[in-house]
């Protein structure tokens, strides 16, 4: 659901590239600010390589590294992760505000769940599913699942009472009921849920694939840093940014579909 | 000015008999709605008014068959109403309206519940979107429209199932003055074009007398009927009636019934909240 009131800062962005442009020109004088900071002795340059440096071996990562082969292998183990998180998390809040007992056993542990580092449980996930993407998908998956269920089961239960209330007048029966007001009513918040699950998904995924030295992005940057090749480790690094910002293009794309569809 | 009994006679379309809501509370059971009796007449328009507190919305909701009741029957053309039943159509006070579907999806709702083909139901529903006077609203969100649309959009999208009885609780209260008295001219057109039943709740005395055939005037805990009162003035109707003479008399009837009981709930608001304050 988006606003369409005009306010005078969307003026401004319908008025042009503007804003777009301040971003990227932001951006670009915090590089030319670093470029001259540590060429100018003011960092050192064998801790924090150079802007320039690091473009310079994005050529070199992309051949020699292959680290298209590694995005498409990371971004493949976050959709996997997320496309679980995003079955099992919302079922997950669903059945917890479909049977109270339920909630009431689990939803404080969950929570708890939700803030430790679970990513700490890595060995275990070894020896369950073997040192293979399954191991990092399901890491990812596990650890990103809290957020998803409870800003299920918050929107489900914050659903104004008085819709419910229109349901119910309308003799709606209980299938009804969830899929025709529980459900899209709460959607924007179950949007809410995924996207802090992604970014949960996202951050484990790479991060264990850094700690047990397997797989895509996470490993290569394992890989450059212990050869102390940082140019290369940054570069590396930008590419993890970028399967962060196509994964949010995608599900900003969901969201916009599922909420204004029909 | 006369004043009817309260008894419900069998041509009635709606009968409320003898009906008490009882609530448990920790501070003890508060009694909402007190053994209250009226019909309801096939075409008419009755108000139900009292002071905010008095069981109004209790009432709407034991008429909606939303909320159970304690004894006594509330039946709609002969058939008890223990849940909410397809004769009566539902307007709340507040803002109801599904924020995820468009104007025509709003109001198309109960029609896609009974399994209307979608050219159809648009048809249908552009026809009662274009009764509550919003033509060229068709494809806007809730989110783009005014308060007053908005209430607009939950009374078609109630109107569209065709009710029997209209049964609205305070569907103008968030709204200014301007604002309620126009959409009471709407509602007064609808309602003659339609020869819809409507029981309307509110507080507001103006609203009452400029749209109703008869006015039920409640008492302050326990909520009981005080007075019934006929409203004579002719139709059609429309805002402009508030300013003449009969208008101002009707008014002024209900005005005294109403601040005896408005004070008796305001002292009695008074004593709770000192109660509250001594023992806290
Ligand atoms: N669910 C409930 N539980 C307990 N008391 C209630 C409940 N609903 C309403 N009441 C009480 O019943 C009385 C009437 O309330 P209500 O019907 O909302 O009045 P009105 O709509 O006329 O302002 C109030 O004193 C209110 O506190
Ligand atoms: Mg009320």
């Amino acid at each position: 659901m988006t606003m369409t009131a005009t306010t005078p800062t969307q003026r401004f962005r319908l008025s042009g590239a503007l804003p777009a442009l301040t971003g990227i020109g932001t951006l670009v004088a915090f590089f030319v600010l670093m470029e001259v900071f540590i060429r100018s002795g003011g960092l050192n340059r064998f801790i924090v390589p150079p802007p320039s440096e690091i473009i310079a071996s994005f050529p070199r990562i992309i051949v020699e590294e292959q680290v298209l082969h590694r995005f498409v292998l990371t971004l493949t183990e976050c959709l996997t992760a997320g496309v679980m998180l995003t079955v099992f998390g919302v079922s997950g809040g669903v059945l917890m505000h479909r049977f109270k007992l339920l909630q009431q056993a689990c939803e404080t542990w969950i929570a708890a769940l939700a803030s430790a580092p679970v990513v700490l449980c890595y060995p275990l996930f070894l020896v369950i599913f073997g040192r293979n993407a399954w191991t990092i998908i399901m890491m990812g998956f596990v650890s990103a699942l809290p957020p998803v269920i409870l800003k299920t089961l918050e929107g489900i239960s914050g659903t104004r009472k008085v819709l419910v209330n229109v349901g119910r007048s309308f003799n709606l029966t209980p299938t009804q009921q969830f899929w025709k007001i529980l459900f899209p009513a709460a959607l924007p918040t179950i949007f809410v849920g995924i996207r802090l699950g992604l970014i949960f998904a996202l951050i484990n995924v790479v991060g264990v694939e850094f700690l047990i030295n397997f797989g895509g992005l996470g490993q290569l940057i394992n890989e450059l840093a212990e050869r102390y090749d940082l140019a290369g480790t940054y570069a590396a690094i930008c590419f993890v940014v970028l399967v962060s910002v196509m994964f949010f293009m995608i599900l900003e794309k969901a969201e916009r579909w599922l909420t204004r569809a029909e | 000015m006369t004043s009817t009994p309260h008894n419900p006679a069998n041509t009635d379309i709606l009968v409320v008999d003898d009906v008490v809501v009882r609530f448990e509370t920790q501070e003890g059971p508060v009694i909402a709605v007190d053994h209250v009796s009226f019909g309801v007449r096939q075409g008419e328009f009755l108000s139900v008014i009292g002071p905010s507190g008095c069981g109004k919305s209790t009432l709407f909701n034991v008429i909606g068959g939303l909320i159970g009741h304690t004894s006594g029957v509330v039946s709609v053309g002969g058939e008890t109403i223990n849940s909410p039943h397809q004769s009566i159509g539902m307007v709340f006070r507040e803002e109801s309206t599904f924020p995820w579907r468009s104007v025509t999806d709003n109001v198309a709702f109960p029609l896609e519940l009974i399994g209307m083909p979608k050219a159809q139901r648009i048809e249908r529903a552009r026809h009662f979107i274009s009764l509550v006077g919003l033509d060229g609203f068709e494809n806007r969100y809730p989110n783009e429209l005014s308060g007053g649309m908005r209430q607009r959009v939950s009374l078609a999208r109630t109107l569209a199932s065709e009710p029997k009885i209209l049964l609205m609780d305070e569907p103008f209260a968030a709204l200014d003055e301007q604002t309620r008295l126009l959409l009471g001219d709407k509602v007064l057109q609808i309602q003659q074009q339609l020869k819809q039943t409507t029981l309307l709740i509110t507080h507001n005395i103006t609203e009452a007398v400029q749209m109703s055939d008869r006015i039920l005037v409640m008492t302050y805990r326990p909520g009981k009927v005080k007075r019934i009162v006929d409203i004579d003035l002719p139709r059609p109707r429309t805002s402009e009636i508030v300013g003449s003479e009969a208008f101002g008399r009707y008014v002024a009837q209900i005005w005294a019934d109403l601040r005896e009981e408005a004070s008796r709930g305001m002292r009695d608001e008074e004593e709770h909240a000192l109660h509250h304050v001594s023992t806290t």
